[in-house]
């Protein structure tokens, strides 16, 4: 007996360290100079968690965990060694993963206590399954989306928002019915289902353009359930692991939510994607200013300041390679290249920096929103790649757009400005952009990958 | 029990503050690190689950945590890996500056 005692002290005490390892570990994430230590942290943090929990005196057997933690690694190898393009939606797939483990331990551990749990215990447990569901089956169509595996414009019908909340209130009366009658096992599985269904629905009528703000928010609730879950196993280290990603899916979804001028409320409702449909299309065909890569790279020769405004279609042509050529020639050539960046940009926070920085372009040339706001007026040439609507000065003064309010880059404000686009074809949103319109606006057609090369062609050409 | 669950409270609220406060410092640079990052460290979820398979208290309950063992380690080990892979791709333009 003083054994076990004193066996479940050093658990204890294991899991503080782990704790105080997670926390520095996003300590240290805060800057690019100190992050490699973060990872190395939580590493040391899971490690030491994992081989604590080892000791457990209740474990009788090993080999099922043994083969469980080879196939686990065995499966996330391969998911650790994605391309950076796909990295949207791994995250969203490993959101599913960690979603589904909850889900799993909360379900199991109904079965095993029942009838015998507590109210509060109940409550807990239920939200664990709730949150932990919609989750995981939101989180697989996210995925399913961003993989185009599913169609990725919003699927949207009549009275949608009604059905949701309809689902929610009635998966809540359940996790009540539950909370007083722990012992009504067959109700249990029709709380699970209603919130996996939830999940589905949450996330089909989300678009593209939408998908930062719902994984954040994906991230927020596969935080909370499983801080839930640390209520439930009275684990303080899950509680407070939970608890940090939680905030952080929160931070981040609040970020979004601002960028994308949706107010908090609309964004945790799922209210997501209505906005698209109102734009009509420009009916009369206005002139636009078209020239090649010749004529751009002359641009942006003669240019002091450049910057380049990346956004998803970047991503999808692969581009970030031969824009970071065309950086290297430019640079070379005395111009002072930037980048901007906008919050949403790409499918989640941060994925034009990874790409970015994939492709070898330091990232003290990578600039928030509001910093270059402020150049962008002083600004030669901005070249728009593959960005649309972060750059539609229609949201700064158009009261009738559909993103009106809508913070944006100040693209119009450079001297010159060059966008290089597939077609004339308004973009995922419907929205038409103005920008393109302008007098000082340049359309250069084409994919974006070949004409930066024909770009970089053209400028090494004239200097080899 | 009621104490116990007082105790959880303070913890899950102590918690969220200090990511709130020490999320809020994390450079936009590095947002979607920061994301594969907790999501590996919520995947100490893995510790509840192992305990679940290593109790063996009833078959069906030992299936669903050897899956959730699965499905949490995969996040361990494929979020650490992919985090750090890409925080070594930051670098800045300074030392190279000639």
């Amino acid at each position: 007996m003083t054994d076990f005692a004193g066996n479940q002290t050093i658990i204890e005490f294991v899991y503080l360290i782990a704790s105080v390892l997670f926390i520095l570990s996003l300590k240290w994430l805060s800057s690019p100079s100190t992050a490699r230590h973060g990872v190395w942290a939580g590493e040391l943090g899971m490690l030491l968690a994992i081989c604590g929990t080892l000791l457990h005196q209740g474990i009788v057997d090993y080999k099922w965990i043994a083969i469980a933690l080879v196939i686990g690694s065995g499966i996330g190898v391969p998911l650790g060694l994605v391309q950076m393009t796909a990295v949207p939606q791994r995250t969203a797939l490993s959101h599913a993963f960690g979603a589904l483990c909850v889900t799993l331990v909360g379900s199991a551990e109904f079965y095993l206590r029942s009838p015998d749990v507590p109210g509060f215990m109940m409550a807990v447990l239920s939200m664990e399954v709730i949150l932990g569901g919609l989750t995981f089956t939101g989180s697989l169509m996210a995925a399913g989306k961003l993989q185009e595996i599913l169609p990725q414009r919003p699927l949207t019908y009549k009275g949608q928002n009604f059905v949701n909340l309809l689902l929610l209130v009635g998966a809540i009366v359940v996790a009540v019915y539950l909370v007083m009658n722990p012992g009504a096992k067959q109700f249990f599985p029709v709380m699970l289902g209603i919130s996996l269904v939830f999940g589905v629905l949450l996330v089909i009528p989300i678009g593209g353009a939408d998908m930062p703000t719902v994984i954040s928010l994906l991230n927020s609730y596969a935080g909370l359930s499983a801080a839930a879950m640390g209520f439930v196993l009275n684990s303080k280290l899950l509680i407070i692991a939970g608890a940090l990603d939680g905030s952080s899916g929160l931070i981040l979804s609040v970020i979004m939510s601002k960028a994308m001028n949706r107010s908090f409320t609309n964004v945790l409702f799922g209210a997501f994607g209505q906005v698209q449909t109102a734009a009509t299309g420009a009916q009369e065909a206005k002139p636009v200013r078209s020239a090649t890569a010749e004529e751009a790279a002359a641009i942006l020769e003669a240019a002091n300041k450049v910057v380049v405004i990346p956004g998803y279609g970047m991503a999808v042509a692969q581009a970030q390679h031969k824009v970071r050529e065309l950086y290297d020639v430019l640079t070379r050539q005395g111009v002072d290249v930037r980048f901007a960046i906008h919050p949403v940009a790409g499918r989640m926070p941060g994925h034009m920096n990874v790409l970015l920085a994939e492709a070898d372009i330091p990232y003290d040339r990578l600039i928030e929103m509001d910093e270059i706001n402020g150049d962008l007026p002083q600004t030669d040439v901005a070249l728009v790649i593959g960005a649309n609507d972060v750059t539609n000065p229609a949201a700064r003064n158009d009261q009738s757009s559909p993103i009106y309010g809508m913070p944006i880059l100040d693209v119009d404000k450079a001297h010159t400005v060059m966008v290089i686009k597939r077609s004339m074809s308004p973009g995922f949103a419907g929205i038409d952009n103005p920008l393109y319109y302008l007098d000082k606006t340049l359309m250069l057609f084409g994919d974006a990958k070949s004409f930066v090369n024909n770009i970089v062609r053209e400028l090494s050409g004239v200097h080899a | 029990m009621q104490s116990n669950l007082i105790d959880a409270l303070f913890i899950f609220i102590l918690a969220a503050f200090i990511g709130f406060e020490v999320i809020r410092r994390v450079s936009p640079l590095l947002h979607t690190p920061l994301m594969s990052l907790t999501n590996a460290l919520d995947a100490i979820a893995v510790v509840g689950a192992i305990i679940l398979v290593g109790e063996h208290k009833s078959n069906f309950a030992t299936v669903l945590g050897v899956i959730a063992v699965i499905a949490a380690t995969s996040n361990v080990v494929g979020g650490f890996l992919i985090t750090d892979r890409m925080i070594k791709m930051f670098k800045t333009s300074r030392p190279t500056k000639s």
